[in-house]
């Protein structure tokens, strides 16, 4: 994209953006430095630099605990846990929403409003308020502490955010592009996976992310629809506790929020690639 | 290679307003017919229904004798160009070329494809752009694309939906002729939709005109020019349009508001009864007597000029008048439907660049009465219209496009011969 910026402006809005950069980046680096220091560097303000922020020793003690030490009971399985649920609601919610949208964007039937409106109107309700009984009707039904019993509910969270995203995502593709496939000699499926997914893959790609984020940092569901065989980590963290009941688990928490913390950025930089806007134009006269 | 009937076919929305209504057209196998209106006069709903894109609501649509109402766009064998030229914009040049073909799986070897899109672009002009996206492409190359990507199925037909209206005029005019070339040389049956009137008179053999989804008249170019069947086709077809001038009627004398035109024969019997009627006469016909020879009979005025415009080669003249208040109502409606902007009437007259007439002179003009149209106020019908010289001029138009097939295919075999 050309911007008629001029250098000097461009160069204040660069001075404008560190203290906003130094904001968001802060609270991160210092759960980094906290998860490398050590029992006694925690309490200790003595042997940290730059006033309490970055040990001067630094230790991977609190790694090895979660991982091999005393927690790693704890946060291993809430690892694979996580990885597994939010992978498998993330990919169900955006095939599923894909294949809505489309209809959505493209169809004219009746109750397409109804869709989108109900769609919406489930993400108005707070999650804390279908927590309870969620977590009545999943013990009755078995559904309770397994991985199902949280896929669900994750999908029922992203699939308003998705299929909202993706509706608007196709409606910005040209019908010409499908009916041009159309008289080419393609059919509707054809079109579909020819010419108009491969379209849509940014906004499927961004969609996904967006799914995989929401499912992969909630704490209410798992917290409250677990207990051991399906626990996630967000909640796990919550479960932790220090080598003695008068030390607090802080180090290890903070350890483990890094390791979570990583799928997410790796994510993110590999579907930055594909998250191409832009790649509609060239279609039309542009 | 086609022949495409369209046996009243109607199309209506939701609403229940048809937005074409009753369209009969017959297009012969080779032929080249446009369809022509102002924008919502159902020509691109039309073209779309032939397609396939459209449902027909009722009528029949034959291609080669067989009805195809019910099939999808991929079975009808249609090539179509869009107007926003819809290229694939994930693929290069090459794949939206070849796009049509690997969906005919199995049908044809990827050397066979590769033979036939370098054909295609080869014809087009287009080999050097093959590995290039179409968003890096100019809007020409972009429609070079769509139509190498029409020509590569070996379609039956080739429909065009305004192609070229997203292109500059300069541009516009190289790939008309380029349009115009193509489709002699494929010897294609082509249907091309647009609101260009130029585009219509020099592409088609013949033209259809629309005015809210009927079909006022289909015929030659020449024919529409010279012998049109009402008001709305006279006032669409031509640049400048024809002049529209009330005339009021007292036994066999028009009174036209700068002069009177006697009338002789049929026209005399079929004006009477009437007040006024509307004359039609189309500003070349109008002469500047003094630079330019005009016949015997030629009916005289003058007129005040109240603008000029001289352009090289022609220069237009521009006269106002008042309209009849019987009339006014009429032609301020035929106004609206070609899209016009509610002018005060005026008279144009094309001169010849010779001529020296200026601003706020009294030039001194004359017309021949035999080239003047004669339109009846209530129903819009031309009353001068000459069946048998329309007749004459269609068997003619007919017989040219047949010649010009004919010299094309026989280059066509030459070349191939040669190559």
């Amino acid at each position: 994209m050309e911007t008629n910026v001029s250098d000097k402006v461009k160069t204040w809005l660069g001075v404008a953006s560190i203290p906003i950069m130094v904001w968001t980046a802060i609270p991160l680096l210092w759960i980094l430095a906290t998860s490398l220091k050590s029992t006694a560097a925690l309490a200790d303000s003595t042997q940290n630099i730059l006033g309490n922020f970055w040990p001067k020793h630094m230790t991977l003690d609190n790694y090895r605990l979660i991982f091999t030490g005393g927690a790693s009971d704890l946060f291993v399985p809430a690892l694979w846990h996580s990885i597994v649920v939010c992978l498998v609601s993330t990919v169900i919610s955006v095939i599923l929403a894909t294949f809505c949208a489309y209809a959505i964007a493209r169809l004219d039937f009746p109750g397409k409003g109804v869709i989108l409106t109900t769609a919406l109107a489930v993400s108005f309700f707070p999650v804390i308020a279908m927590v309870t009984p969620l977590f009545n009707l999943w013990r009755q039904i078995g559904l309770f502490d397994t991985l199902p019993g949280l896929i669900i509910p994750y999908l029922a969270l992203t699939l308003p955010l998705s299929i909202w995203t993706l509706s608007a995502f196709f409606q910005q593709i040209p019908w010409e592009m499908e009916q041009a496939a159309q008289v080419d000699g393609a059919t509707s499926w054809q079109a579909f996976r020819k010419v108009i997914a491969p379209l849509a893959a940014p906004g499927v790609f961004t969609t996904a992310i967006i799914a995989f984020f929401t499912a992969w940092n909630d704490f209410v569901f798992s917290s409250n629809l677990t207990s051991e065989n399906a626990r996630t980590v967000p909640a796990a963290l919550a479960y932790f506790t220090g080598a003695s009941q008068f030390e607090q688990p802080t180090g290890a928490i903070c350890a483990a929020a890094v390791i979570v913390t990583i799928p997410v950025v790796i994510l993110v930089l590999l579907f930055q690639r594909r998250i191409v806007s832009g790649l509609t134009s060239g279609a039309v006269k542009g | 290679m086609s022949r495409i009937e369209l046996k009243n076919i109607v199309k209506k929305y939701g609403d229940g307003f048809p937005a074409v209504n009753d369209v009969s057209l017959d297009i012969a196998d080779g032929e080249f017919v446009i369809l022509v209106g102002p924008s919502g006069c159902g020509k691109s709903t039309l073209l779309r229904m032939v397609v396939g894109l459209e449902d027909i609501t009722s009528g029949d649509l034959l291609i080669d004798g067989k009805r195809v109402n019910d099939l999808a766009p991929r079975d009808r064998h249609l090539a179509m160009v869009f107007q926003n030229y819809a290229l694939y914009p994930h693929l290069t040049v090459f794949e939206n070329i070849a796009f049509p073909l690997r969906l005919q799986k199995g049908k044809h070897s990827e050397e066979e494809i590769r033979r036939m899109v370098h054909q295609a672009s080869g014809m087009l002009e287009l080999d050097e752009h093959l590995d290039r996206k179409p968003s890096n492409l100019s809007g020409g190359q972009r429609q070079r694309v769509a139509m190498g990507r029409a020509i590569v199925r070996e379609a039956d037909a080739f429909l065009f939906d305004e192609p070229l209206s997203n292109l500059d005029a300069k541009l516009r005019g190289q790939m008309r002729t380029e349009i115009a070339r193509m489709q002699r040389r494929l010897g294609i049956t082509t249907i091309y939709v647009t609101h260009d009137q130029v585009e219509a008179m020099t592409l088609g053999d013949r033209v259809a005109v629309l005015k809210k989804g009927i079909l006022q008249q289909v015929a030659s170019p020449r024919e529409l020019y010279e012998q049109p069947v009402n008001l709305f086709v006279a006032g669409f077809i031509g640049s400048p349009p024809m002049n529209f001038l009330p005339a009021r009627v007292s036994g066999s004398t028009l009174h036209l508001p700068h002069a009177e035109v006697t009338i002789t024969g049929d026209l005399v019997e079929k004006v009477k009864g009437k007040d006024v009627v509307i004359v039609g006469l189309r500003p070349e016909h109008i002469k500047d007597a003094t630079v330019e020879t005009t016949p015997e009979h030629a009916v005289h005025f003058t007129a005040v000029v109240d603008q000029t415009e001289w352009l090289g080669n022609e220069q237009y003249a521009y006269i106002p008048f008042d309209a009849d208040r019987a009339v006014r109502d009429k032609l301020d409606e035929l106004d609206r439907e070609l899209d016009g902007e509610g002018m005060h009437p005026q008279l144009i007259v094309n001169l010849d660049a010779r001529s020296r007439v200026i601003e706020g002179d009294e030039a001194d003009l004359a017309f021949d009465p035999a080239l003047m149209h004669v339109f009846d106020p209530e129903s819009g019908d031309n009353l001068t219209r000459d069946d048998e010289k329309a007749a004459q001029i269609a068997k003619d138009s007919e017989a040219q496009r047949r010649m010009a097939l004919e010299r094309a295919k026989k280059r066509e075999a030459a070349k191939g011969g040669a190559a």
